[in-house]
């Protein structure tokens, strides 16, 4: 099976578009729910035919699921690396279920149904992890559209459930909702004026927690965190999305505040390390991935406090996503070595910042 | 076609295995697929959470509460500390007071007050419940190597499904 993500709208991220509430801070909201299939082992510990059983009622019942239009089920397990790479570099796949990691090879069964903002990952740690993905901060309007297919999918295919634990989860730290919530928020101004620590222990007060730009495990680069709920049980989804709202709320206020005090205390010193930051990207003829995300954040807190004006957040975010290896690796047509890969990284964050130069200022 | 490992019977089942990231389609017989279907999953790696369930039922536990295995999946206490994860829904049940230790100390509360959920009514979930016991009989049914049973099984899940 070859992938072709043109099939989808926008290949499967439109939430780049900049265009939900917030948007220059927070990039995307997500959120998932993991649910098992009832009468079946939970993936780690089910064999290849069962793993094989669960693709096939669920695939039969989502295919029966109203207002889903453009939608495409990818068996990841028939997926070359490369490939698999791409969709995890896109966020329409963990890495577990992609098999990148050592520790989680390539599972049997392993498939993805993408809709316009909505995944459904199969045999992933759960049976199913439902997904939604949506521009800007829009917890509410992500959290809406993913309890519809939840309920419908739900009355089609028998969950596992708990009258006492809810919905049962192959991780105790999902069970109960099974829901994780989080926005991939950027914060380059709390990182500058190095309020950074403070805010990220207020969180964990709150009963919440943050990671990098890969979710669990991933470090944080060009000053994205991603804030998710800690807990899933005992709080209804609403009492945790309430919680989000509202301290993701006062996060951004802060970073607004942060932005303020840094303009007006060191006006010129950032203004020229943020274009510094913007010549370096327009100009580098090699960058590594780490270096190319933390000149992005310069440039995006610089379009933010409009220090730069003619560049589009969109374009910003699509080159967050496709500068990465795997993409490069397929614009290029062949398999790139890491030096290679530096050097078309900055041909095509060259490329894309060249066709806006025009306007910038 | 004919079977790709024993080269004898009839190919009836089309499995598709991944061994080093590579993509295999084997076409096997009844038999040869069933002793496949053994074990699949690898040894993972110890997980932090085993550590922390192990410091937890030190404290609260009586000796023994542990022992045993789930009825469903064949998980133990010691499974579930080297990898974290549970083996399937029916070991909530069946190492209940741990969990519900464990839970409470994770999540602070152990009761879900999220939205209820009734599985589907009627021929839906009674369909799925017979289908769920017929698979556990397979799974048992392989385990002991009982081919025959195993192939009636097969049969009445597939005219279910």
């Amino acid at each position: 099976m070859t992938l072709d993500l043109s099939l989808l709208p926008d290949g499967g991220v439109r939430w780049l578009d900049a265009s939900g509430a917030h948007s220059d801070v927070v990039l995307s909201t997500r959120v998932r729910l993991a649910r098992n299939v009832d009468g079946y082992a939970f993936t780690g510990r089910a064999r290849d035919g069962e793993r094989l059983r669960v693709l096939q009622q669920v695939r039969e019942a989502l295919h029966t699921l109203s207002g889903l239009p453009e939608r495409l089920l990818v068996r990841v397990d028939e997926l070359g690396p490369g490939e698999r790479a791409m969709l995890f570099e896109r966020h329409l796949v963990s890495k577990e279920l992609a098999g990148l990691e050592p520790q989680h090879p390539l599972r049997s069964g392993a498939a993805v149904y993408l809709s316009d903002g909505l995944s459904v990952m199969i045999n992933e740690e759960d049976h199913l992890r439902l997904q939604s993905l949506q521009s800007g901060f829009e917890l509410r309007a992500a959290y809406a559209a993913l309890d519809r297919i939840d309920r419908e999918l739900g009355a089609r295919v028998p969950f596992s459930y708990h009258p006492e634990f809810g919905f049962l989860t192959a991780c105790p730290t999902n069970v109960g909702t099974g829901m994780r919530a989080s926005v991939l928020i950027h914060l380059p101004g709390l990182v500058l004026t190095k309020e950074i620590g403070r805010v990220l222990a207020g969180l964990q007060q709150m009963g919440l927690t943050y990671r990098g730009l890969y979710g669990e495990g991933s470090e944080v680069v060009g000053n994205f965190f991603q804030i998710s709920n800690q807990t899933t049980l005992g709080r209804s989804e609403e009492e945790l999305l309430d919680q989000l709202i509202r301290v993701v709320g006062h996060v951004i206020e802060r970073e607004e505040e942060a932005r303020r005090v840094l303009l007006r205390d060191a006006g010129y010193i950032i203004e020229d390390k943020l274009w510094r930051a913007y010549g370096t990207l327009r100009y580098a003829r090699s960058l590594t991935f780490d270096e190319a995300m933390n000149y992005l954040s310069g440039v995006r807190l610089a379009v933010g406090l409009k220090l730069i004006r003619g560049l589009s957040v969109y374009t910003l975010n699509k080159l967050l996503i496709f500068s990465q290896a795997a993409h490069l690796a397929a614009t290029e047509g062949r398999p790139l070595t890491e030096s290679e890969t530096n050097l078309a990284r900055a041909r095509y964050v060259r490329k894309a910042l060249e066709d806006e130069a025009g306007a910038v200022g | 076609m004919v079977c790709d490992n024993c080269h004898e019977r009839d190919a009836v089942v089309n499995l598709t295995t991944i061994e080093n990231n590579a993509v295999r389609q084997l076409h096997l017989c009844e038999q040869c697929a069933a002793e496949r279907g053994v074990e699949t999953t690898s040894a993972t790696p110890k997980h932090p959470l085993g550590d922390f369930l192990q410091a937890v039922q030190a404290q609260t536990m009586p000796a023994g509460a542990d022992a045993g295995k789930c009825g469903f999946c064949g998980l133990t206490m010691k499974d579930f500390r080297a990898t974290g994860r549970m083996g399937c829904a029916r070991c909530y049940s069946t190492f209940e007071p741990s969990m519900r230790e464990l839970l409470r100390r994770v999540h602070g509360n152990p009761r879900h007050n999220g939205r209820p959920y009734r599985a589907p009514k009627d021929e839906v979930l009674e369909k799925a419940s017979v289908l769920g016991e017929l698979r556990d009989k397979l799974r048992r049914a392989i385990e002991q190597e009982q081919f025959e049973v195993a192939a009636q099984l097969r049969d009445r899940i597939r005219v279910l499904e």
